[in-house]
């Protein structure tokens, strides 16, 4: 099996050494591990010859980079405007009433992560909720939960 | 032969095409082992009709199936492949009742005028011989035997304007690219569509990318572009998967990459993918991004087509736009130009969303009015309730009332009213759409992708949106609404980039075409929408129920009680007043009421 610091060397490897493939490089990461560790930080600095402080300023930059572990699942709520007039307040405040978790937090379990995006651009089938890129469109605060129970009993029974 | 179009766009897909394709290709390989049938099963693009998919069209009879099921395609192979008859349960009903056959019937897609789109759902995305029987890439051939300066002069003679929303003409960025004698010079597409409620790029990038790059080839030629970039945004996985896949394509047929087409010319295109910042779709921004860095504005004393992409020339161009462009070459600007309004040339896609009838990607000339594309194409206000405003081009656009339905939709009409086209979102409302919330949800929604480098529009944004929070939830002051008006005029005024100089349009041109909403949350503590929980609860009018128990199904916070066939009750201790009996309930029973009263 690698180990985690091959596999971030990995990851650099398969990239020029230049400041332009950076966002590339921690997207990649961002995918791996869902999130950016603190010694792929560190390499890629070194990797690129740049400023740790300025690898920062992009992680806290990009929406789509997270210093912080993410769970398992994760959770992608649209609210772009269509998904807005047609409810998507009242399915964020359904996952906090099912998992107990707001945007950006994760439960204690890790099992999920809720994310509230802006807009994922299927707003004709608004309002439309994402886990793990598989897409749920038209989502009612009762097919919500059967959802996520959905993504719960995998779990378990795994 | 024919041919079983299955709609594989991102809509599409979340309703379950893949396995409708699938049923497909198992069922017709069972029945080819037993009798002689020519039939092929393609995989298309977005058709932009999303809601009712998933979407099959029969070709060459062009019937076309709508929310087509697995156990549909059964009877659909024996029905219309084998026998050329329709199966009526799959046709599309129109306002009338009747049953329509082909996509030219409907009326969703009888008015559209398709350039932009012309080949997405009609062809495989990525496949170069598909693009290429349909006319592909022959603009590209006809621009090679062209100089730099024909093909300018066919793209200022056509009238094309920037789709991504400022409306620049394509025709001079490409001339002050293309005379500075420097190398090299990039040319980049801009495929950041962070608009919410928009996704025509999507649906491009995913439904017909060789458009695209033969768009990007094209203008390459014109300025003397030998590499370019294309940012997607990285949340629409599977358009930049079929990007990437028709680059490749494209390549190893010699039409892209170290020889285009024979001629000694290069062009290496690659894509970047965007890191989720609203503010790149920006230029500037964008440009920092594609070159690694934080994807902040700059202040644009010099051009991007003098100084961009590392210092040096670089067009960027819009997806909507580069699409075009292949069609204008092909059939000449005058033919290109013969569509449109004076000032405003040829089509614009629309994502037309929110609460109408018809929802989904339309694709007409400009200059058609807002009551064409949502009473005609889009069928009207989803359960026939009254339109309120449309919301045009995302959170830099404005909301615009009813009595401004017949305006004309170009580039220049709407701006006028203080709102704009926009990239092309369209998001309608009806009575149940608090404008108050809407401008709210606009400016969180800028305050978050405020860069924050330039001080109006990270501190204008965020007083602003403490101001409108406040009064949704009854705590605001009368004379806020003047102190939102100058905010926002300090912003359109002293703000770096575009995403500030518009972030206000929302919030001015609800407040001035829908200032009793605000008035009556402030003076009244009302929120005439039912939207702003903390002013609005819900009763249900015993009179009207009929004890259906839908809203007490509906209801996550279980706050409703009542027997089958008897009226129901709302316990208002309960209550989180989200509005989910009212939209559940057939019968107009739930009533919105003051929360005091």
């Amino acid at each position: 099996m690698q180990t985690e610091k091959e596999k971030i060397t990995e990851i650099l490897q398969s990239y020029p050494r230049e400041q332009r493939y950076c966002l590339a490089i921690m997207q990649d990461m961002q995918k791996q591990y869902n999130y950016i560790p603190k010694e792929g930080m560190e390499e890629l600095a070194e990797y690129l010859g740049c400023p740790l402080s300025s690898l920062y300023s992009m992680a806290t930059f990009y929406k789509a980079l997270s210093l912080k572990p993410k769970g398992k699942h994760i959770i992608k709520l649209c609210d772009g405007t269509a998904c807005h007039i047609r409810g998507a307040s009242n399915l964020r405040d359904g996952v906090k009433r099912i998992l107990g978790i707001e945007d950006g937090e994760t439960t204690e379990d890790g099992e999920f992560s809720l994310e509230l995006v802006n807009c994922l651009g299927s707003c004709a089938l608004a309002p439309v909720m994402v886990v793990d890129d598989v897409y749920y469109g038209k989502v009612t605060m009762e097919r919500l939960a059967s959802i996520l129970n959905s993504y719960r009993e995998e779990g378990e029974s795994a | 032969m024919k041919t079983i179009r299955v709609c594989c766009g991102t809509g599409c897909l979340a309703n379950g095409s893949r396995l409708v394709a699938e049923e497909f290709e198992k069922k017709l390989k069972e029945l080819k082992a037993d009798a002689q049938v020519e039939c092929e099963v393609k995989r298309t693009g977005c058709n932009g009709f999303c809601e009712n998919g998933p979407l099959v069209t029969i070709m060459p009879e062009e019937i076309a199936y709508y929310h087509v099921k697995p156990e549909n395609v059964e009877e659909i192979i024996e029905k219309t492949i084998l026998n050329g008859e329709p199966v009526e349960k799959l046709l599309y009903k129109n306002d009338q009742g009747q049953r329509v056959t082909s996509q030219s019937e409907n009326p969703f897609y009888a008015p559209q005028k398709k350039i932009a789109l012309r080949n997405i759902g009609k062809i495989a995305p990525c496949s170069v011989e598909d693009y290429k029987a349909s006319g592909g890439y022959e603009a590209l051939k006809k621009a090679l035997a062209m100089t730099p300066e024909e093909i300018i002069a066919e793209i200022n003679l056509s009238g094309l304007r920037g789709r991504g929303g400022a409306g620049f003409p394509t025709g001079r960025k490409w001339e002050s690219a293309a005379c500075y004698d420097v190398t090299p010079k990039y040319v980049a597409c801009n495929g950041d569509e962070g608009d919410p409620g928009a996704f025509m790029d999507r649906s491009i990038l995913e439904g017909d990318p060789h458009s695209v790059l033969e768009g990007m080839a094209i203008c390459a030629l014109a300025i003397g572009a030998e590499e370019g970039f294309l940012y997607i945004r990285d949340e629409y996985s599977l358009a930049v998967n079929n990007i990437k896949e028709a680059i490749r394509a494209a390549e190893a047929a010699g039409i892209l990459g170290d020889d285009i087409l024979g001629s000694g010319k290069k062009l290496k295109l690659q894509v970047v993918r965007g890191g989720g910042a609203f503010v790149c779709g920006e230029s500037t921004a964008l440009m920092a991004s594609v070159e690694g860095r934080v994807g902040e504005p700059r202040a644009k004393y010099i051009r991007s087509v003098q100084k961009g992409l590392w210092e040096k020339p670089t067009v960027l161009n819009n997806v909507e736009t580069l699409a075009n462009v292949p069609y204008i070459i092909l059939h000449g600007g005058a033919n290109y130009a013969s569509v449109g309004t004076e000032k405003s040339k040829g089509t614009k896609v629309f994502a037309l969303v929110g609460k109408v009838k018809r929802t989904g990607l339309v694709e007409v000339p400009m200059g058609a009015t807002l009551r064409h594309l949502i009473f005609d194409i889009g069928g009207g206000i989803q359960n026939d309730r009254p339109f309120k405003a449309v919301q045009t081009g995302g959170p830099s656009g404005g909301c615009i009332p009813d009595s401004m339905l017949d305006l004309p939709v170009d580039f220049d009409t709407l701006k006028e009213y203080g709102a704009m086209m926009g990239s092309g979102g369209m998001i309608v409302m009806d009575d149940r759409s608090c404008m108050v919330e809407v401008a709210r949800y606009y400016v969180q929604f800028l305050c978050g992708e405020s860069c924050g480098k330039c001080t109006p529009c990270r501190e204008g944004l965020k007083q602003m949106l403490a101001i409108l929070t406040d009064i949704c939830e009854g705590k605001g002051k009368i004379e806020d609404l003047d102190l939102l008006e100058e905010l926002g005029e300090m912003m359109q005024d002293a703000s770096l980039c575009a995403l500030g100089k518009s972030a206000p349009n929302p919030v001015l041109t609800t407040l001035k075409y829908f200032r009793n909403e605000y008035e009556a949350h402030i003076l009244e503590h009302r929120c005439p929408a039912g939207v702003c929980t903390k002013l609005t609860s819900f009763a249900i009018d015993p009179e009207k129920c009929k004890g259906c128990t839908a809203c007490a199904k509906a209801c996550p916070a279980g706050a409703i009680s009542g027997e089958l066939k008897t009226p129901h009750h709302i316990d208002k201790t309960i209550c989180i007043s989200c509005g989910s009996c009212r939209e559940a309930c057939r019968f107009g029973a739930v009533m919105t009421e003051g929360r005091d009263a």
